[in-house]
């Protein structure tokens, strides 16, 4: 392996992200902060409790996920878009680096990237509401996976954007509905019986039932098949970039 | 060791378009050496470049670096190359020195500060260590390309058009930096369709049109054999024949009371010429000399492999 290789990745990922700090971090902050107010203090004011946990704690679960399922999309695509958009992608080709140690640097500095901001809006949470969290290892645990997953996930939509359109695309029109109808503000159970069904190929469904499991201990669909189905997720994610960089697809010639 | 520092073999690329850029080109490189591969628009250089960098995969052949397969000893063959593409492409908001950092990462050499200084100090480049490559002048982003390539220590450089696009000023910079470079032992192959280039830092010339290698061969020993020169000799007294006595030469009259005597340089024969001139009563007025070009060279080379026979 070549460790120096993965690194070097990871280290220039990471400095991009330092130099744009204000926009990697205050953005999101200031955005969490927006959905507490409305959705926790002002409406949620009106609403008692949802599965026993008052509605501004119960819609934390849900918006930590909404903000690191849409950073690690971004960053990652961003970071392996970036350099074929500019040119620079024949360094990263004609270096002594095989397809595994390229994805694990560019998918691991993104899932890093998020991971820290979930952790800050986590922390930002606090500001709002009593944060209660049953499980913090599972928690942390999970969030980890996630932003592994979605980094894996944003790096194919690096790869296949052909034009900044496309790259946010894909966040904007795809990521945000699916985490919005995935029960990040409300409990899936709260649904009529035919869209319960529907949610169901929903694959956000799944982290977001299983990450607010670790907070409270309850979960809209059952864990082992929540877990069944981020492997799934995972699996697929893998299978599709092995395909790319075996065929080359969109990064040689 | 070998004297051969890179082998490509019977390599063939034909893209998924359909398009041939490559037909069975077999090159080898000397340690050391600067070889410079002309060619037109088109020709196949870059594609042939672009594989051997693996950058882009052959549709057959085979090349090794050092006797390093670059397909399946890809780590040990790729450690020994450095490229500088043709176009300037430098993340605009990364310092020269983070970039040529990075460079070196990826390439798995061990970090190495004092190199890294002396590299850019070589390169003019240490007083803009610190600067984003987005305040670069377009000499300096070039340089630092060239820095990025070195960084990791290759024995090999990859020339792409180094100096398409710029002015006569940085490309004799750039000349001098490849000079340079090969003083420290660094083996280059450089593409170009600028033949003064090839001329003035080359110590082989390859030629490729249409993704055929028409010939590599000394420069020296290619100037001498295709590279015919001309003597014209301009007489006092007006002359309308080529004089009977001077026939075995093969001259042709020229504007303005000339004659113009066309030869090989290994086969001179202008004193003889000269005698021969002289004894037939001719007063010289003036002698003009001119040596065919590599342009010219190239051009009847090219037209020849494309079956024009201009």
């Amino acid at each position: 392996m070549n460790w120096r290789g993965v690194w070097a990745i990871y280290r220039h990922e990471m400095l991009r992200g330092l130099r744009t700090i204000g926009q990697s971090l205050i953005s999101p902050v200031i955005t969490s902060s927006l959905y507490f107010i409305v959705f926790g203090a002002a409406i949620g004011s009106r609403i008692d409790v949802v599965e026993g946990v008052d509605y501004g704690s119960f819609i934390v679960p849900g918006l930590v996920m909404l903000t690191i399922l849409t950073q690690a999309v971004s960053n990652a695509a961003f970071g392996i878009f970036f350099p074929r958009f500019i040119g620079s992608i024949y360094e990263l080709l004609s270096a002594p680096l095989s397809y595994l140690e390229i994805t694990i640097g560019f998918v691991g500095a993104a899932a890093t990237k998020s991971l820290v901001i979930g952790l800050v809006i986590l922390a930002t949470a606090t500001l709002f509401v009593d944060l209660q969290i049953d499980r913090p290892v599972m928690m942390f645990v999970i969030l980890v996976i996630t932003c592994i997953v979605f980094s894996l996930f944003g790096f194919i939509i690096g790869i296949w954007a052909k034009n900044f359109e496309q790259l946010q695309m894909v966040p904007l029109l795809i990521i945000t509905p699916l985490v919005f109808l995935g029960g990040s503000f409300y409990s899936i159970s709260m649904l009529p019986p035919f869209w319960q069904t529907v949610t169901l190929f929903n694959p956000v469904v799944y982290l977001v039932s299983t990450y607010r499991w670790s907070f409270f201990g309850e979960a809209d669909v059952n864990l082992w098949f929540s877990s069944a189905m981020i492997t799934l997720f995972v699996a697929l994610c893998l299978a599709v970039i092995w395909w790319i960089f075996r065929t080359g697809y969109r990064l040689r010639e | 060791m070998d004297d051969d520092i890179l082998t490509v073999q019977n390599v063939n690329k034909t893209y998924d378009s359909g398009h041939t850029a490559l037909k069975d080109v077999s090159l080898s490189l000397h340690r050391g050496e600067i070889l410079a591969l002309l060619g037109p628009n088109g020709a196949g250089k870059t594609t042939l470049i672009s594989i051997i960098c693996g950058i882009v995969r052959a549709t057959s052949g085979r090349v090794a670096v050092d006797g390093h397969d670059t397909v399946h000893q890809y780590r040990a063959a790729r450690r020994m190359i450095g490229l500088v593409p043709q176009e300037i492409v430098l993340e605009p908001f990364e310092s020269v020195y983070d970039t040529v950092r990075y460079s070196r990462g990826i390439f798995g050499a061990r970090p190495n500060d004092a190199y890294i200084e002396s590299l850019l100090k070589r390169l003019s480049l240490w007083d803009k260590k610190s600067a984003i490559t987005k305040e670069l002048s377009g000499g300096m982003k070039r340089r630092c390309l060239i820095a990025k390539a070195l960084a990791h220590e290759p024995r090999i450089l990859f020339l792409d058009e180094p100096t398409a696009g710029v002015d006569v000023e940085l490309r004799k910079d750039m000349w001098d930096t490849v000079a340079d470079l090969k003083t420290h032992g660094v083996t280059t192959i450089l593409t170009t369709h600028y033949i003064e280039e090839a001329e003035a830092i080359a110590d082989r010339i390859g030629v490729i049109s249409d993704g055929r290698l028409l010939l590599v061969e000394e420069k020296a020993s290619l100037m001498k054999r295709l590279g015919r020169r001309q003597v014209r000799l301009m007489l006092t007294a007006p002359v309308n024949t080529v004089p009977e006595a001077l026939e075995k030469y093969g001259l042709e009259l020229g504007p303005d009371n000339s004659l113009i005597y066309n030869y090989n340089e290994d086969e001179p024969q202008v004193a003889a010429l000269l005698a021969d001139l002289s004894a037939a009563g001719f007063t010289l007025r003036d002698v003009e000399t001119q040596k065919r070009s590599l342009e010219e060279i190239f051009v009847e080379l090219v037209r020849s492999a494309n079956g024009d026979g201009a």
